[in-house]
């Protein structure tokens, strides 16, 4: 149980203290013992579950899972939404994070109506565009209007429209959490860069790929970081949307576990998921490797 | 170039001007359509539903729908359940959370990279992985199904965010004001309840905000640890599947209306909250 131990006590820098432990430790501890338990603990259950059954270590669940008709789909359409989606959102993001900058009529206006996303859910996403996309939606409506026969976007035969919808909706919900750090990040660094590169007449784009995002890549890392966990673990749009016509593999955990009552799958599905977001964390990690790292700011 | 004054710089600028603007207003119709069009169908008739070219304008608004999902069986409860979670959760969070980031902000001990490498690792743990072990562990120990299990997982997950905000949130708070209080004579304990406190709150209070919301929102691990006692989205989302169209609208309102509030609350600290906090 006992996966990290509480920080030794042994510091130098901080404000007059007389105590024999550190009043450091004894602040920290409660969180330690929280998260080891609640977090900690169930990453080691939730391995022994996917590969242990009564009679010790099995691969049968994973076998299960692999053979699954809906696994491969799953997969597929989970990274395939990830590649298409994470560079637009980023483009839009940053798009919108220096149209922000220039202070445009109404920004601050403009920015709360682009941070709204922000608090909801993935479920609250899917609901509303079905509200548009349904057959006899909002979407079919306008177009009549304009005397053009909609189509069916969310049929099951329709993969292509199916994941343009999913994707449009995360789009829609999700790019304002990158707006939100690129904007933070944007308010860490000074103008005066921006403006001696104009002076020595840079145009828009050397001064965005030379100052700018060189700059910004400490958030940006931090962004793609949160930004891409948080896409694998997409599924109530999809399951708003398109039932389970669109297969997402946290999706898939959800109709193991619920619907067809087998936790042992549904864990090790869910390790698929932990084991790729690990991957891709480190991945970006390394790529976006930043000197003067470590620490908080 | 030979003309003494060149007037297309000028000219191009105010062009460019007027297409920032007219992005601007674009992505914001981009924002908003969605949301108004929602509050269109959830506060339409259900007959209104039903025809095929949808009215795109407020025509014949009325309550119904809502005043039906509203009294379907398990929405009220589900609503009071929500709140319950969304307040444990930020106390829970904040009890143990804000100390922590008190320490963050104020000392330097050994461990302290590891403590905060760690913590940026939770933030990469899924919902996913944690719920279904979780829920073995909630049937053994005899929570499962509460709404304690949900806070205890909705606080497991919060914990890192709330301690590295409220952390940054202290460091804003500077260190002499601090240091003047204990030269007059206050307990550390009387410095930080004095002094410091009043001066976090604002921040903190955004901070549990934000650990209210992502509860609130939360649909996965509620699911998976709950049968009766849902959290909304969770009650929502169990019943999608043989609920009639009006049903879900009226869900995805409730929903997004929460949302709007929580934004227009805490717009101020968006970015201080997600800027310097994060790293």
């Amino acid at each position: 149980m006992a996966v990290e131990a509480p920080p030794t006590p042994a510091g130098t820098l901080a404000p007059p203290r007389r105590r024999k432990i550190p009043p450091a430790v004894l602040l920290i501890a409660p969180s330690v013992v929280f998260m080891a338990l609640l977090l900690g603990w169930p990453v080691i259950q939730g391995i022994l579950q996917a590969f242990r059954d009564e009679n010790g270590f099995t691969l049968d669940f994973v076998t299960r899972m692999v053979q699954d008709p809906y696994f491969w789909p799953a997969v597929r359409n989970t990274l395939l939404l990830i590649v298409v989606m994470i560079p637009l959102q980023f483009a839009f993001a940053i798009g919108m994070a220096l149209m922000l900058r220039t202070n445009p009529r109404l920004h601050k206006v403009h920015f709360f109506v682009w941070a709204i996303p922000l608090a909801l859910s993935d479920l609250a996403a899917g609901l509303v565009w079905l509200a548009i996309f349904n057959d006899r939606g909002y979407l079919n409506s306008a177009l009549s209007l304009f005397g053009i026969e909609g189509g069916s976007w969310l049929a099951y035969d329709n993969q292509a429209s199916m994941f343009m919808c999913v994707l449009i909706a995360e789009l829609w919900r999700a790019t304002s959490l990158v707006l939100i750090i690129v904007v933070a990040g944007l308010q860490g660094i000074p103008k005066d860069y921006d403006e001696a590169a104009q002076v020595f007449g840079a145009t828009f784009w050397q001064r965005l790929r030379h100052v700018t995002l060189p700059l910004l890549k400490p958030s940006l890392q931090v962004a793609l970081i949160l930004r891409t966990i948080l896409a694998f673990q997409t599924f109530a749009v999809a399951q708003a949307l398109t039932g389970q016509n669109f297969p997402l593999v946290v999706g898939e955990t959800y109709r193991w576990y619920t619907g067809l009552q087998n936790p042992n799958v549904a864990a090790a599905l869910a390790l698929v998921i932990l084991v790729v977001s690990m991957l891709t964390s480190i991945f970006y990690l390394r790529a976006l490797r930043d000197k003067n790292q470590g620490g908080l700011r | 170039m030979s003309t003494p004054v060149d007037t297309t710089p000028i000219a191009r600028q105010k062009r460019n001007r007027f297409l920032l603007q007219a992005a601007c207003i674009a992505v914001s119709l981009f924002m908003l359509i969605p949301i108004y069009l929602i509050s269109l169908a959830a506060l339409s008739t259900r007959d209104s539903l039903n025809q095929f070219p949808l009215s795109l304008l407020p025509t014949n608004l009325s309550v119904e729908t809502l005043n039906a999902f509203l009294g379907s069986t398990g929405i009220f409860g589900a609503l009071g359940n929500s709140l319950i979670v969304g307040l444990g959760t930020l106390l829970f969070a904040a009890i143990i959370g804000v100390p922590a980031g008190y320490a963050i902000a104020r000392y330097s001990f050994k461990g302290k990279d590891p403590y905060q490498l760690f913590l940026l690792f939770t933030r990469a743990l899924p919902i996913v992985v944690l719920s279904v072990p979780l829920a073995r562990l909630f049937l053994t120990v005899d929570i499962y199904d509460t709404t304690y299990a949900v806070i205890l997982l909705h606080t497991a997950l919060a914990l890192p965010t709330t301690i590295l905000i409220s952390a940054s949130v202290f460091l804003s708070v500077p260190i002499d004001v601090e240091e003047a209080a204990r030269l007059f004579g206050c307990t550390p304990l009387g410095a930080f309840g004095r002094v410091v406190l009043p001066m976090a709150l604002p921040g903190l209070a955004a901070a549990s905000i934000f650990t209210f919301v992502m509860s609130w929102n939360e649909v996965l691990g509620a699911s998976i640890l709950t049968l009766d006692h849902r959290t909304l989205p969770a009650q929502v989302l169990s019943s999608l599947s043989d609920s009639p169209l009006a049903y879900r609208f009226a869900g995805g309102f409730a929903l997004v209306i929460p949302s709007i509030i929580f934004i227009a609350l805490m717009r101020r600290y968006l970015t201080n909250m997600w800027g310097s906090t994060i790293r």
